[in-house]
């Protein structure tokens, strides 16, 4: 697997060059969030507030007004927890273009749960005129800021940061409110996103070749939610759908999904995998993944459940996991 | 009246125009049976004074006709305004004036018409059903730009406006009128800081210092003082004026800039200009008419304001 480092600083540097409107917005962390490639290369448009972000959420609503687009980037808990009032009246309220990047999702983070998002979807999700955008790989680290351009009004993006895989080919950017078919079949559907459809795949790419037929479907946009894929999707699911995601079960893809389903009228067995309504602490990616039962293996079970069939499966069957170093080059910082 | 901000506007004209804020909130929280009536009281002088002596905006053909709530802003709804246009085109020499405590409504909807900028029956939809002058206003209200609250987020924005003004090398300056208990939050002391690092001195703050706020006397709520000494701390430009002082409120206002962003602490009387409502002390922040009896002083209050 192509492994990518410090793909926002790169791209960002060469997507923004002519883009004298953008602004990026920092709160203390900025090489953590990998705009200090931009700070250095345009000073005049990198603006440093501090670790304050409820006036940085305000502020960047006042230079949306004026025809700016600013990129506020810190962690994500540091947006939607610290600044929610901020963001619902002086941001998404008006409509404002401004385009708010959230680093270290979910488990990605080993600072705790000071530092791990695990309820952003299901508080952004309720806010009028808010999308919100979840980054998979490496491909959509890169397409995702044509993608929060072209929306007429407030962004959200799920951040990935650091040494990413790239799952989806270069010639196949992020579109808003496509999802990505990965493989199809008909007895079971598996709607991931984020970090979780890299798992997904290698799960299944060992539960095709014991002949399980899946269709598997990527979601990067997650709201506005409507591409039809996905009730296809739904309905061509034979034994049931499972969700996927590096999130609460509560408010994110799996609870749209579960909407959906009901709303649809259709009899579909629904699983949801995700962070079961629990705080985290700090630890490894590798280490939360399987301990809260975000990782492949997880996946194979609530399959084999579904189907009522055991596939005997090995953890050295699954392709290796991509393990980052912990101290690259590509993190700076701790955390 | 059409009342622009020229020299030739004397004292006794604002003081008519801080006396004309006082008589018309004052009739509406009658007819109302209560509202924000000591908020008019405290900062009369300080409205009538940046409407006609301090801020730069540009000329209407006409007082302008309140229109109905227009809708929420969304990328579908195309007949979104807000309440901007009273003042003029928003021209690169033009200032820029916005309300942080939304409580204040009245007294802005009342000082545009004082100065001609909104229609003298303007006030003939206030705080009916499907208006766009609600007793709180929002972004689409009469003078309103933007979305002021929930307190303390304005100043922030104005603070993203006026360093945007900065980068397009705009002359205007951007106004914000506050109210002294707002000031208590984290945002707004973040916004100051904020401010001074950015150097943000194409900012005036007016403040109105009345002392009052919904629980009662600040200083029983959660003390701001020494206000002047706290915000100098932070990099500020201060002034602490007595707040009914038209030429003072004026003077301070028209200061070259020095780097620093401008506060004047304009220290009001919540029951100025309308004696009675001291008794109320020291509940000041809404007034709700029970009694006839109540009624009726109040009305005389207002026959002698005619």
């Amino acid at each position: 697997m192509e492994i990518n480092s410090r793909v926002h600083a790169n791209n960002l540097l060469k997507w923004a060059k002519d883009k004298k409107e953008v602004v990026v917005l920092s709160a203390d962390l900025t090489s953590s969030t990998e705009i200090d490639a931009f700070r250095d290369t345009y000073p005049d448009r990198f603006f440093s507030m501090g670790i304050a972000e409820q006036n940085m959420l305000s502020f960047a609503g006042g230079m949306a007004r004026e025809g700016f687009v600013p990129f506020v980037h810190t962690f994500a808990v540091f947006i939607y927890r610290r600044a929610y009032d901020q963001i619902a009246m002086s941001v998404a309220y008006p409509n404002l273009p401004v385009k708010m990047f959230g680093f270290l999702p979910g488990i990605m983070t080993p600072g705790g749960a000071t530092h791990q998002a695990i309820e952003d979807i299901s508080v952004m999700r309720s806010l009028p005129n808010m999308t919100i955008l979840e980054c998979g790989d490496a491909t959509e680290v890169e397409s995702v800021l044509d993608v929060a351009m072209e929306v007429n009004g407030p962004v959200y993006i799920r951040m990935l940061r650091g040494e990413i895989p790239r799952l989806f080919s270069q010639n196949e950017p992020m579109r808003l409110n496509q999802v990505r078919v990965l493989s199809k079949g008909n007895d079971i559907t598996i709607i991931s996103s984020g970090i979780c459809t890299e798992e997904a795949m290698r799960a299944t790419t060992v539960l095709k070749s014991k002949g399980v037929s899946i269709n598997h479907l990527h979601i990067s946009t997650l709201k506005p939610f409507d591409d039809n894929h996905v009730m296809d999707a739904i309905a061509s699911a034979k034994f049931g759908v499972i969700t996927m995601e590096n999130h609460s079960v509560i408010g994110g893809l799996g609870t749209i999904i579960n909407e959906i389903i009901a709303k649809s009228g259709m009899q579909k067995k629904v699983t949801n995998i995700g962070i079961k309504d629990t705080f985290i602490h700090g630890a490894s990616k590798q280490y939360l993944m399987k301990e809260y039962g975000l990782d492949a293996m997880a996946l194979i079970h609530e399959v084999e459940s579904m189907m009522g069939s055991s596939y005997d499966i090995k953890e050295n069957e699954l392709k290796e996991a991509f393990i980052a170093a912990v101290h690259s080059e590509a993190k700076p910082e701790a955390l | 009246m059409n009342l622009y901000n020229t020299d030739e506007v004397s004292v006794e004209q604002v003081r008519t125009v801080a006396n004309g804020i006082r008589r018309r909130v004052l009739e509406h929280t009658i007819l109302n049976k209560g509202g924000y009536l000591s908020q008019a009281c405290s900062s009369a002088e300080i409205f009538a004074v940046l409407y006609t002596k301090i801020l730069k905006l540009s000329k209407l053909k006409a007082p302008i006709v309140p229109k109905p709530f227009p809708g929420v802003p969304g990328p579908l709804n195309k007949d979104y305004f807000t309440g901007e246009s009273y003042h003029g085109e928003k021209g690169a020499a033009y200032d820029r004036f916005y309300l942080s405590p939304s409580q204040y409504s009245l007294v802005m909807y009342t000082a545009l018409i004082e100065v001609g900028r909104m229609s003298e029956n303007g006030l003939s939809d206030f705080n009916k059903d499907g208006s766009s002058l609600e007793m709180i206003g929002a972004e689409h209200s009469p003078g309103m730009g933007l979305m002021g609250g929930s307190l303390g987020q304005c100043i922030s924005q104005a603070a993203g406006i006026a360093l945007s003004r900065k980068l397009k090398g705009e002359e205007g300056r951007v106004f914000v009128f506050l109210s002294d208990g707002e000031c208590q939050s984290g945002q707004f002391w973040e916004a100051v800081q904020c401010m001074a690092y950015h150097k943000l001195d194409n900012m005036v703050m007016y403040v109105d210092v009345n002392g009052y706020q919904c629980d009662g006397k600040t200083s029983t709520v959660m003390n701001l003082e020494p206000f002047d000494k706290r915000l100098e701390a932070f990099g500020a430009r201060v002034f602490r004026v007595h707040g009914h002082d038209i030429e003072r409120l004026a003077a301070l206002g028209k200061q070259k800039p020095d780097g620093r962003p401008l506060f004047i602490l304009a220290d009001t009387c919540p029951y100025k200009g309308i004696g009675i409502l001291k008794t109320r002390e020291p509940k000041f922040h809404y007034v709700r008419f029970t009694k006839d009896e109540e009624i009726k002083d109040y009305h005389l209050a207002l026959e002698k304001m005619k």
